[in-house]
């Protein structure tokens, strides 16, 4: 998988960012013609893990990039922050496990919604979370 | 911070969402509308959801909190206008909106709240008629 443009990158901070965010996954999805369908379902990921980013994380970065894997082309995106880490991953992806009084569906439904999903996270010092949704 | 605006229609509350809500801006319009429903004594809500291009956790839930505030204040809500690619990512995501009534447009919403009317005012009137008979 190699970069196939600048990234572009939104901290986010407020719920206004989360719309922010939201927007701009939209733009790049629909310039590197992902279905409507797909489009819809990233930015509904996109739009489920940066309210996590927000709430969980204390805030932090979205970075959104263009991605070519061999001929087909994608989206990655990346949400990380420095908050207090999620101690029981396998719990916290279980569907509705929350300990924020939501529906715990954001983390679960989020991989559903993308081809690729990472987490990289450690208690005190942050959560990373990598998406990867490819043309079809 | 921007509002939703709630239209009274005869008897019926009007809410069409134009534009992407803000989580505040979600959590506003579910007040806004329980006041409307009080002071207006309307019996029938609807909210059109054709302009949004996403439905997230968030937003479901919001839309589900209407739905069982207006009913504990007498007033059916329904839901009209979702587009395809949303339905297909919620039912993915994991919310399918239980306990929300459906319609695909207005139209078709405002016909399906005057008939619930009529039914309710019957059931009433057979109430009052047969006050010994107990139905199971
Ligand atoms: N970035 C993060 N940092 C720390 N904890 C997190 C993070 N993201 C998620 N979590 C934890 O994982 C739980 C599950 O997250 P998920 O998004 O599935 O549900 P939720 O946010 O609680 O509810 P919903 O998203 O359905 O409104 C959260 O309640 C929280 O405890
Ligand atoms: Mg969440």
């Amino acid at each position: 998988m190699t970069a196939g443009g600048a990234a572009e990158r939104i901290a986010v901070t407020s719920d206004q960012d989360v719309v922010r965010v939201r927007q701009l996954v939209r733009t790049v999805a629909v310039a590197v013609k992902l279905s409507l369908v797909d489009q819809t379902k990233l930015v509904t990921a996109a739009s489920e893990l940066a309210r996590n980013t927000l709430v969980y994380g204390g805030g932090g970065t979205v970075e959104v990039t263009r991605v070519e894997n061999g001929r087909r082309a994608g989206i990655q995106i990346v949400f990380a922050d420095q908050g207090p880490g999620i101690p029981d991953l396998d719990l916290a992806l279980t569907d509705g496990y929350t300990t924020g009084g939501g529906l715990g569906l954001g983390l679960s439904g989020a991989r559903r919604l993308v081809d690729e999903f990472a987490i990289d996270t450690a208690v005190g010092k942050g959560t990373t979370i990598s998406v990867t949704k490819w043309c079809r | 911070m921007e509002r939703v605006p709630v239209l009274k229609i005869g008897d019926i509350l009007l809410v069409s969402i134009q534009i992407d809500m803000e989580d505040q801006v979600a959590l506003q319009l579910q007040e806004d509308l329980a006041e409307r429903i009080v002071a207006s004594g309307c019996h029938g809500v609807i909210i059109d959801i054709s302009a949004l291009d996403i439905v997230d956790s968030f937003v479901g839930r919001t839309l589900a909190t209407i739905a069982s505030i207006s009913r504990v204040l007498d007033a059916e809500t329904v839901v009209v206008g979702m587009r395809p690619a949303v339905a297909i990512t919620l039912v993915e995501l994991g919310l399918s909106l239980p306990g929300i009534r459906t319609a695909l447009n207005v139209e078709l919403g405002m016909e399906l709240l005057a008939r619930e009317r009529a039914e309710d005012d019957e059931d009433r009137d057979d109430d009052a008629d047969e006050p010994a008979v107990t139905t199971p």
